[in-house]
């Protein structure tokens, strides 16, 4: 019935749609407890009207504000696709940007602070994090290959290292090496102690990655190399991984970013990278939001570069399937 | 000289297991230097399989393999020797797709053989010349048509120079348009005195090259002939039903 009258009258269907979605947001905004002070701020005279009428002025600002997102919707359709994906950022980082204003942030003192931030705690997570992704890349590379070897004694080194680093928390290998290998005799530098628990755990990620790229490529390729007279290692290194670096990418890409953000943790036992930072800077003043949130934008921004970083990579790697 | 000393490929009493299946009874077959064998026989009859074994991408369990003078065995060296001078092309074409067609028929020269990479790319423009398809050297094999695709494994498995040629079904996942291009630079192979084994059902193709035809049915050889005396008066029960069903 409803099937029947959307296909006879497609363009009234349509409009109904739109205009129940458009209730839809309002009755949600109104439900969440939409205030309409904004409004008050953009017409003063409006103020004492909304004093009086506080539903009704709540219900009008939930309309308003469905419009406006109608509006900018309808407007964003005029552009092409590149102009709309720009204005969509723009539009919710200003929309961010808002937010955090909220706070009543104090700029001074992010100002003062922000060249220490930058210089101690920017440059010890990037650091950190470097050293751990390469050797954890290296880490999943060898325990991919252990992971398919027929060899039992290997196989059993690799399932038991991924099985033990993926089931305990980070917080807990940071803590274990550093506080436990001092146990049995040798003594590590809180930062050694990160990059090493950072980069076992995300190694035993990134071997399963790696493993299920190896893996993806069709026996046929290590046939056709084997027939060609390649050794085993000549075949991985010249067929298989190259073609398996498609599907290892973006994956590996997304525990990149993770561990930038896992590097964190580091924190805990003192290393000044950018949380511990964020945490401390903020105490003297009682400024700990300031703090927070610029830690927060610098680890973004720091992502972004990664993302950046990863779709030139795929590029790369996936450049021959262009037609 | 005695016969055997021409042998380039000798398998005696070659049997192979999957488990429970026994996928290759009892083979015994001699190929001289320079002799072209088409082998037949319907799905599961164990003929990808028999000439799999010959460049040990499959490992037989009992019997013995000599190629080239060279007894496959588990002895790396061996077979590295034998990988060598065995050149096959299968039916996928297994062409690394991340690698231009000339980089496909360079990779191996290279790393196997040791070759610099000037020279390598060198034979490998002649050889593709020879499958007249230089002009696609650049491109990627995702670019190119199946029947040419097919040309360039045959090009790159030629760029190793080896003295015997497996043929794994290389018509088999073609369009039919195509299989005329692939099968004519079989052939040219053949009149150049190349030692050839093809997995076929191409029977214009055997009846053309083929010294000997070897049906093979349920991992055994049934009927070794020539293509004459195979295709118009075969022997065995099993062989004339097989030929009637693909000449309907």
């Amino acid at each position: 019935m409803l099937g029947r009258l959307i296909l006879t009258y497609p363009a009234t269907a349509r409009r109904i749609g739109a205009l129940f979605v458009l209730f839809l947001v309002a009755a949600g905004l109104y439900s969440l407890g939409i205030s309409s002070a904004w409004i008050g701020k953009i017409f003063p005279s409006a103020v004492d009207w909304l004093k009086e009428n506080k539903q009704l002025g709540r219900a009008i600002s939930a309309i308003a504000l469905a419009l406006i997102v109608a509006f900018n919707w309808k407007l964003l359709q005029l552009l092409p696709r590149r102009q709309q994906i720009v204005a969509v950022w723009l539009e919710l980082f200003a929309l961010l940007m808002l937010f955090f204003y909220s706070f009543d942030l104090s700029l001074p003192f992010i100002a003062k602070k922000i060249g220490f931030m930058i210089s101690q705690g920017v440059v010890t997570t990037l650091y950190i994090s470097a050293i751990s992704i390469a050797i954890a890349t290296v880490i999943a590379l060898a325990g991919a290959i252990a992971k398919l070897s027929k060899n039992g004694v290997i196989y059993g080194l690799a399932t038991f290292y991924t099985s033990l680093f993926r089931g305990l928390p980070l917080l807990m290998q940071i803590y274990i090496i550093y506080l436990g290998l001092p146990q049995v005799g040798y003594v590590i530098g809180a930062v050694p102690a990160g990059i090493l628990a950072l980069s076992l755990c995300y190694g035993a990620y990134m071997t399963e990655i790696f493993r299920a790229g190896i893996e993806s490529i069709h026996r046929g390729q290590t046939e056709g190399a084997t027939a060609l007279g390649l050794s085993p290692n000549q075949t991985m290194f010249l067929v298989i991984l190259p073609q398996a670096m498609r599907v290892i990418v973006p994956p590996t890409g997304n525990q990149f970013i993770a561990m930038l953000k896992d590097s964190s943790l580091v924190s805990v036992v003192g290393v000044w990278e950018i949380m511990y930072l964020a945490r401390t800077q903020g105490q003297t003043e009682f400024r700990h939001i300031e703090m927070l949130i610029t830690a927060s934008m610098i680890y973004w921004v720091l992502s972004i570069g990664l993302e950046f970083l990863q779709s030139r990579i795929e590029a790369h790697f996936g450049r021959f399937n262009a037609r | 000289m005695p016969q055997s000393m021409n042998d380039e490929i000798k398998l005696s009493g070659v049997h192979k297991w999957y488990g429970q299946y026994h996928a290759l009874d009892d083979i015994n077959l001699e190929v001289a230097k320079k002799e072209r064998i088409v082998i037949c026989g319907p799905s599961g009859s164990g003929k990808s399989t028999l000439i799999r074994c010959i460049n040990r991408l499959e490992a037989h369990q009992q019997g013995q393999i000599i190629v080239g003078g060279i007894e496959l065995t588990e002895n790396e060296k061996n077979i590295e020797e034998v990988r060598r001078e065995v050149g096959m092309v299968f039916q996928h074409f297994n062409l690394f797709p991340h690698l231009t067609i000339v980089e496909n028929c360079v990779l191996a020269p290279v790393w196997v053989r040791k070759m610099g990479k000037a020279k390598a790319t060198e034979i490998a423009m002649h050889f593709l010349e020879r499958v007249r398809i230089a002009d696609q050297a650049n491109k990627y094999p995702g670019q190119l048509s199946g029947g040419q695709q097919q040309r360039v494994a045959i090009a790159r498995a030629l760029c190793m120079n080896p003295k015997i040629m497996l043929f794994d079904e290389p018509t088999s996942a073609l369009d039919p348009e195509m299989v005329k291009e692939v099968l004519d630079t079989m052939v040219s192979l053949a009149e150049e005195g190349m030692t050839m084994i093809c997995v076929t059902h191409e029977m214009g193709f055997a009846r053309q090259v083929a010294d000997r035809v070897i049906f093979m049915d349920q991992g055994r050889v049934v009927e070794e002939a020539a293509p004459a005396e195979f295709f118009d008066n075969p022997q065995h029960e099993r062989s004339r039903l097989f030929l009637s069903q693909i000449l309907h």
